[in-house]
């Protein structure tokens, strides 16, 4: 713990992304094994199921701090996080605890879970006590789950890419599902990250899955379809499902499902593993999780609720049946298929899905037209579809990591024009009907991509509409946590919630800071899925705003 | 029940037997101030009185002001309240006003910090009925560390960038905080001991020289185009500089600096990170939460009014623990920095 407590301490006392890899590499190439597995689950991102209910965090700390309740969630409200809070107002002492971070996360702190309140009270108020401020913080910071200290995880994949010799897109993959919530992490899994190369060929015997391959964003008007894209027929292309991303793996006579947040998904969609067992051993498909109903695709609410239930009963699986839409095969007879062109892969899938049989597992149906525009008119079906308009695959695309274009390209062709995901900054009350509550928001996006030093977030838009009451009421209880100043009735929060964001036109403002103004924007999805790294940046906005610009003449 | 010797007006806290204001933020004609920050020392008053030392500090901030001054501990007496000046050890010169009439005894304190620092005459409490104090870090969570500590950690910052051959900017507040550090990063390294040369802003000359006339010992310091664009020791230097001076062209002339930030605010994470610098150093000038109450015991006060701060907290939590406590509205703002929450600035 003294350790990493110290990495901790190093990663967010600098701004600079390259010092915080240097940290990163220098701790793990000191760090025992076994600890440097958690060290890696932490830091990129992995969060156990709830240690210790949060009351009792409370209640302890304001026990040993003496401090009337009032007064710890005043002190709470300044402070904006549960962890520093407490951190904050222990009483002082010096850390004479010696043990390891794995000793720490395994013999200490998972066994509290579950325990019954008298023994845990106990049992929690010993923990903290032989440790310094950074070492509590770093503490409750593993058990209240909020350990974001400004590392990315590809940052922590390039760190181990350095400390193993490893181009980071190799260890990208080997990281897939390392910090999924049933995942436990050891020194043995830590070791397999920095394997050297081809020790580990055996390593995808497990249920290992690949790194998705993302679409960019198509923003270009029709008419320079030919220009940008050139010729339909380089193009397949397919309708853009509203689901869970998700992969299939078939391997050593077990399945298991991957959806793209890298959890395990598998007990949730019983139908589409059940699908899975009918394919043969050496297997990875790609495709969307949809709930299917008399052969259309059901809105993506009913997914949502079907993944919020805790327990899948037959009545659930009836009215709400998933399949698994597939579009790419990744794997098969156990050789990875991802280098090979698109059209390679999807010839070899329309023969998987015609051979294996299951009402689970549909394939996505290519859409011919003759040319773009014959493809836009059919696209205006995509409301009625219940889909979010074309993906765009390169007949010769290989398979990529993430949102690449070195080896191949899809563009998803959306058909709401714009759409950015985006950062709420500051909110103020509204009116009315929502008086009292934080309804008028102003969102930004960030001025630079991730990783970069000091990168900000730029103000660019307002909007009032688009959540439901209830959605509004959680907000509202996020601004008031997460306020950081009050100026008059507009408070400046935190940038903890992410939302897409949908308008109807854009252009330049000298007026906004951002230099951007929009039209109509209104709030599209709360995206709870996205952390505030993921959220877009002003070059998405320069980007739409450029294809706006009239083809230059004599192009 | 004798009336109260200062209520709160508009032009600010007012003495009506002696008809004198503390800092007013208004014009008026006679202004006892406790210290030079600009929120507690405004021009246009008809008359000025402050601490001794303090002389050379308000002069400068507002030039050709009629001023006189008391040393710590002299009395006077004006339309009968007799008034003195005790040391609040918050910035060179600071003080607390002590009245007393008509049989009890009253101290506002300005701002004030309990550790004594080298740079100013520390803190001293004062017995009184009723104490007024500020409220700037009136919060649990505010816990200082002895500034010893935080000089050495200074220094091994500045050397550490020194050794990576980066020059360490250091935003602070120019007055009070800026000297507090210059003399206490040379108390912790030595003159000899220093990672590199000392740059200090223009910004802060005039104070230093301030500080230095009233016998403060500052490390010697250069301007920014004392060191030649290609001297290595550009990249060695520590360099001082108002919050105002981030992203500033004069900061440039230093390359990739590590940078960092000197103030109370420095505690909560959130506030260091939107600063956006490297480091965050915790010195306050202000006191601490254990400070604030460990100052409002020993003047044995029954009875305290809460001034610019987390008023409200403070408030409720003497009243719970058995004091009569109120608070007064004023236009104090929070000097420490300009970090401040500004939420609680109106509070």
């Amino acid at each position: 713990m003294k350790a990493f407590a110290a990495l901790y301490a190093e990663l967010d006392g600098t701004t600079s992304n390259n010092a915080r890899l240097a940290a990163l590499v220098r701790y793990l190439r000191r760090t025992p094994p076994a600890d440097a597995a958690w060290a890696v689950y932490f830091l990129a991102g992995g969060k156990p199921r709830q240690i210790v209910p949060v009351a009792m965090l409370r209640e302890m700390a304001r026990h040993a701090a003496a401090l009337p309740e009032w007064l710890f969630d005043e002190c709470y409200q300044a402070v904006g996080d549960l962890a520093e809070t407490i951190a904050l107002l222990l009483p002082p002492a010096a850390l004479t605890d010696e043990a390891g971070l794995a000793e720490w996360v395994e013999q200490r702190l998972l066994p509290l879970r579950g325990l019954p309140p008298e023994v845990l009270r106990d049992r929690l108020d010993a923990l903290w006590r032989p440790l310094d401020p950074q070492a509590r913080l770093v503490l409750f910071k593993l058990i209240t789950g909020a350990f974001r200290i400004g590392v990315s995880r590809p940052l922590v994949v390039r760190a181990l890419g350095e400390v193993g010799g490893l181009d980071p897109k190799r260890v990208a993959e080997r990281m897939v599902g390392y910090t999924d919530l049933n995942a436990r992490p050891d020194a043995a899994r830590y070791l397999a990250l920095i394997a050297p190369e081809g020790e580990d060929a055996a390593g995808r015997s497990g249920g290992q899955p690949y790194p998705f391959f993302l679409a960019h964003p198509l923003q270009v008007p029709l008419d320079q379809f030919d220009t940008v894209l050139g010729d339909p027929a380089r193009w397949q292309v397919e309708w853009k499902w509203d689901g869970i991303r998700a992969q299939l793996v078939r391997r050593g006579g077990q399945c298991w499902v991957w959806s793209r947040g890298e959890d395990l998904v598998t007990e949730r969609f019983p139908e589409v593993a059940d699908a899975a067992k009918l394919l043969p051993d050496g297997t990875v498909l790609d495709g969307e999780i949809v709930i299917w109903h008399d052969g259309r695709v059901q809105p993506f609410a009913l997914l949502q609720q079907r993944i919020g239930r805790k327990t899948l009963n037959a009545k659930i699986l009836r009215d709400a049946p998933a399949i698994l839409m597939a579009y790419d095969v990744l794997e098969w007879a156990g050789e990875d298929w991802r280098p090979r062109p698109q059209a390679e892969r999807r010839a070899l899938l329309e023969t998987i899905v015609a051979d294996y049989v299951h009402p689970a597992l549909e394939l996505s149906p290519r859409i011919e037209a003759a040319d773009w525009p014959s493809y836009a008119t059919l696209r205006e079906a995509s409301r009625q579809m219940g889909v979010e308009g074309f993906m765009l695959k390169g007949a010769e695309a290989a398979y990529g990591v993430g949102r690449t274009k070195d080896v191949g390209l899809w563009w998803k062709w959306k058909i709401d024009p714009y759409s950015v995901d985006a950062v709420l900054l500051y909110a103020q009350r509204g009116h009315g009907r929502r008086a009292s509550l934080h309804t008028d928001y102003t969102f930004a996006v960030w001025n630079a991509p991730p990783d970069t030093p000091g990168r900000a977030l730029v103000p660019f838009a307002k909007a009032y509409s688009g959540l439901t009451d209830e959605e509004i009421r959680e907000v509202d209880a996020i601004v008031r946590r997460t306020t950081v100043e009050t100026f008059g009735p507009v408070r400046s929060l935190q940038p903890t919630q992410v939302f897409e964001l949908a308008f109807e036109g854009i252009a330049r403002s000298p007026r906004h800071k951002s230099g951007i103004a929009v039209r109509f924007p209104r709030i599209a999805r709360w995206r709870q899925d996205k952390t505030v790294e993921e959220a877009d940046t002003l070059a998405v906005l320069e980007d739409m705003l450029a294809a706006t610009a009239p083809p230059k003449d004599g192009g | 029940m004798p009336a109260d010797l200062i209520v709160a007006r508009p032009e600010g806290l007012y003495c009506p037997p002696g008809d004198f204001y503390i800092d007013p933020w208004r014009p008026v004609d006679r202004a006892v101030i406790t210290h030079a920050h600009a929120d507690h020392a405004r021009a246009g008053s008809a008359h000025y009185l402050c601490a001794a030392p303090g002389r050379g500090v308000l002069e400068a901030r507002l030039p050709g002001i009629p001023l006189q001054t008391l040393a710590y501990g002299e009395r006077i007496v004006h339309h009968g309240v007799e008034l003195s000046l005790h040391p609040a050890g918050h910035v060179l010169g600071s003080a607390q006003v002590r009245l007393a009439h008509g049989g009890q005894v009253w101290v506002a304190s300005g701002d004030y910090k309990l550790e004594a620092d080298g740079t100013c005459a520390p803190f001293e409490p004062v017995r009184c009925d009723t104490f007024i104090t500020e409220s700037t870090f009136g919060l649990p969570i505010y816990r200082w560390q002895p500034q010893a500590q935080i000089m050495a950690e200074i220094v091994d910052w500045w050397r550490g960038n020194a050794e990576a051959g980066r020059a360490s900017v250091l935003y602070c507040y120019a007055f009070g905080k800026a000297q507090r550090i210059l003399h206490g990063v040379l108390q912790s390294a030595g003159a000899d001991g220093l990672p590199g040369p000392v740059v200090a802003h223009g910004a802060l000359a005039q104070l230093n020289a301030a500080y230095a006339a009233e016998g403060v010992t500052l490390p010697p310091m250069m301007q920014a185009d004392d060191l030649p664009a290609r001297s290595p020791l550009r990249h060695q230097a520590l360099v001082l500089a108002p919050p105002s001076a981030q992203r500033s062209p004069w900061l440039r002339r230093f390359g990739d600096a590590a940078d960092a930030f000197a103030s109370g605010w420095m505690q909560l994470r959130g506030t260091r990170r939107r600063r956006g610098v490297d480091r965050g150093f915790v010195l306050s000038d202000h006191a601490d939460w254990p400070g604030l109450m460990q100052a409002i015991a020993a003047t044995a006060a029954q009875r305290v009014i809460v001034t610019h701060g987390n008023v409200p907290v403070m408030v409720r939590y003497l009243a719970e623990q058995g004091w009569q406590a109120q608070s007064f509205d004023t236009h104090f703002g929070e000097e420490d920095d300009e970090a401040a929450p500004a939420a609680e600035a109106g509070a």
